[in-house]
């Protein structure tokens, strides 16, 4: 295996603020590798500085093979990019905005007909090939930003949250197009706040903190260590006090974490006692209305690892994309 | 990889979406004729004076025309995010500059040749030395769409780019001695006159049009390519220093 993308030791400041801090992974030929983090963590820094869009302070990059240290554009015709949000031409169609971004790889006329054509039947965009861009919804913008990412048939492919801020199904329809693309041999490098949306795309996963990867290796590796762990999520209503003093108490051996908004989270290494756990909570006033057993999830490294709760990652992501 | 095909993809995009657009269409037609209008009924003379607004005319319909262009063309681009497209390309940072910037010196061209047919119905044109005007007029053309660039690459938002080209425009125009004689400014004025690009290229309308140059034609043409090229390079240079930093 080669790699496709090598990075060392890269770093980026932007005047006081460190955005990446010294970071080095690489990327084998083919490999879909996931790039996780929170707002401000330095994801779209380091697409920037790995496309070209931003020159390093420091540190070596390879892209393709080609050292791209020194002259970030080097490898652009070996790269396509989707970024964080669409920016195509909204006073373009569909259709003249993918022809438009072939061409800029040089791409001949009817080839680039022919693969704008192709590539809004499989992103289901050929009805609305003639309409102009700016007219599209939230979906199918994201999808005809992916098309034309890889129009040019990129043997590389940077994808900056591919699927924030649209709805489930185009989301899911998202995600089915990337894995597509990923067993066409495609590179990929995926941003994204979604962790369950990399643990079931990605087969790398890098975790960036404050400009620093906390954390890489593959999905399953990552969730080894919590493999053998039971783990059991309790919701309740009618008690608002942190009731993990009383359980604790009751149950020495058992690891509670207070979800906030009446949701509690077991951990054990052995099977979760919960007809007991149920009879506690409702002697202190709860209302027991679900317990249910959890996968130990890539959610719960994350969680670990960074100190930072996925969901209000995930919340926090989407309030800024509604507010775009 | 096949250069001209996004080279004139690029330009044939802009003048599609941007200056062939009706408004700007009828603003290029509409600001020149304006100014001739009122150059015309300021003279107070008959129409065979109407020669004589030509250089000036013509020179303020490509500065305004240029200028204005590149503040959208750019600078909202650049806003929208739409320009990183651009960027990621491969093609030559030069090459795509060059393009996006072709567009508003055709734009600029089609607007100087406004006065010039309106002329041709008032006025004998038999007199102009077309070799020489043509080549003046893309000069300009380029070198105002040039200094549009620097101005428009030096901001973030269309109205700053706007606001910070009239900067430029106003005193440019009577500087440059297109409605005054250099000579006759004041004498603490006359060096800015020959720091602007616009001097050797109203120098180089006048003497096409009624022989009133002051300087060699070559030397006009040198200086203004100097102004090209030194405007082109420093907006590539800022823009690699403030969009890929």
């Amino acid at each position: 295996m080669t790699e496709s993308i090598f990075v060392e030791n890269l770093a980026k400041h932007f005047e006081k603020v460190e955005a990446v801090a010294g970071i080095s992974f690489s990327v084998e030929q083919g490999e879909l590798f996931g790039f996780l983090g929170p707002n401000g963590a330095g994801k779209t820094t380091t697409i920037n500085m790995l496309t070209g869009l931003a020159r390093p302070n420091t540190g070596a990059i390879r892209i393709g093979g080609i050292d791209c240290t020194n002259n970030p554009r080097a490898a652009q015709h070996l790269v396509g990019v989707v970024p964080d949000e669409s920016n195509l031409y909204p006073e373009l169609t569909g259709f003249e905005n993918l022809c438009f971004c072939a061409a800029l790889y040089g791409m001949g006329k009817s080839e680039r007909q022919a693969s704008a054509r192709e590539l809004l039947d499989v992103f289901g965009l050929t009805g609305a090939a003639k309409r102009k861009f700016g007219g599209y919804s939230k979906g199918m913008k994201r999808k005809l930003t992916i098309a034309a990412g890889i129009i040019h048939r990129p043997s590389i492919l940077f994808l900056d949250e591919p699927t924030t801020g649209i709805d489930v199904a185009s989301a899911r329809q998202l995600r089915q197009l990337v894995a597509d693309l990923h067993r066409t041999g495609t590179t990929i490098f995926l941003t994204t706040h979604y962790i369950e949306e990399a643990e079931r795309l990605c087969g790398r996963i890098a975790f960036i903190v404050s400009g620093r990867i906390v954390q890489i290796d593959s999905v399953e590796n990552l969730v080894q260590p919590l493999k053998d762990k039971y783990v059991v999520r309790i919701s309740f209503e009618g008690v608002q006090d942190d009731l993990r003093g009383r359980l604790s108490e009751s149950f020495p051996d058992l690891d509670f974490e207070n979800l906030g908004q009446g949701k509690i989270r077991v951990e054990a290494d052995h099977p979760v006692p919960v007809g007991p756990l149920v009879r506690v909570l409702e002697d202190c006033g709860a209302e027991v209305s679900e317990a249910r057993r959890m996968r130990p999830s890539l959610e719960d490294i994350f969680v670990r690892i960074t100190g930072i709760e996925a969901g209000a990652m995930q919340k926090e992501k989407e309030k800024m994309g509604a507010g775009r | 990889m096949k250069y001209w095909i996004a080279f004139w993809n690029i330009l044939a995009k802009d003048m599609r979406t941007y200056y062939l657009k009706p408004p700007n269409v009828s603003w290029g037609l509409i600001f020149p004729l304006a100014w001739t209008t009122m150059f015309f009924i300021k003279s107070g003379a008959g129409l065979e004076s109407i020669i004589t607004l030509i250089p000036g005319v013509v020179a303020v319909s490509i500065l305004f025309g240029t200028t204005s262009m590149l503040a959208v063309t750019v600078t909202f681009e650049k806003k929208n995010r739409s320009f990183e497209r651009l960027l990621l390309a491969p093609i030559p940072f030069e090459l795509l500059m060059l393009a996006k910037t072709s567009g508003a010196i055709l734009f600029g061209v089609a607007n100087a040749f406004v006065p010039v047919v309106i002329a041709a119905f008032l006025a004998d044109l038999s007199a102009v030395a077309w070799r020489v005007f043509v080549p003046a007029v893309i000069m300009i053309a380029v070198a105002s769409t040039f200094l549009g660039l620097f101005i428009a690459v030096a901001v973030s938002e269309v109205f700053e780019a706007q606001t910070f080209s009239n900067f430029f425009r106003f005193p440019m125009i009577f500087l440059c001695g297109l409605f005054f004689p250099i000579e006759k400014l004041p004498v603490f004025l006359k060096p800015l006159s020959y720091a602007l690009p616009l001097t050797y290229g109203a120098d180089m309308l006048h003497g096409a049009v009624h022989g009133g140059h002051t300087m060699p034609f070559a030397l006009d043409l040198a200086l203004l390519t100097a102004f090209c090229v030194f405007l082109f390079v420093a907006s590539l240079w800022n823009i690699k220093r403030r969009w890929i930093s």
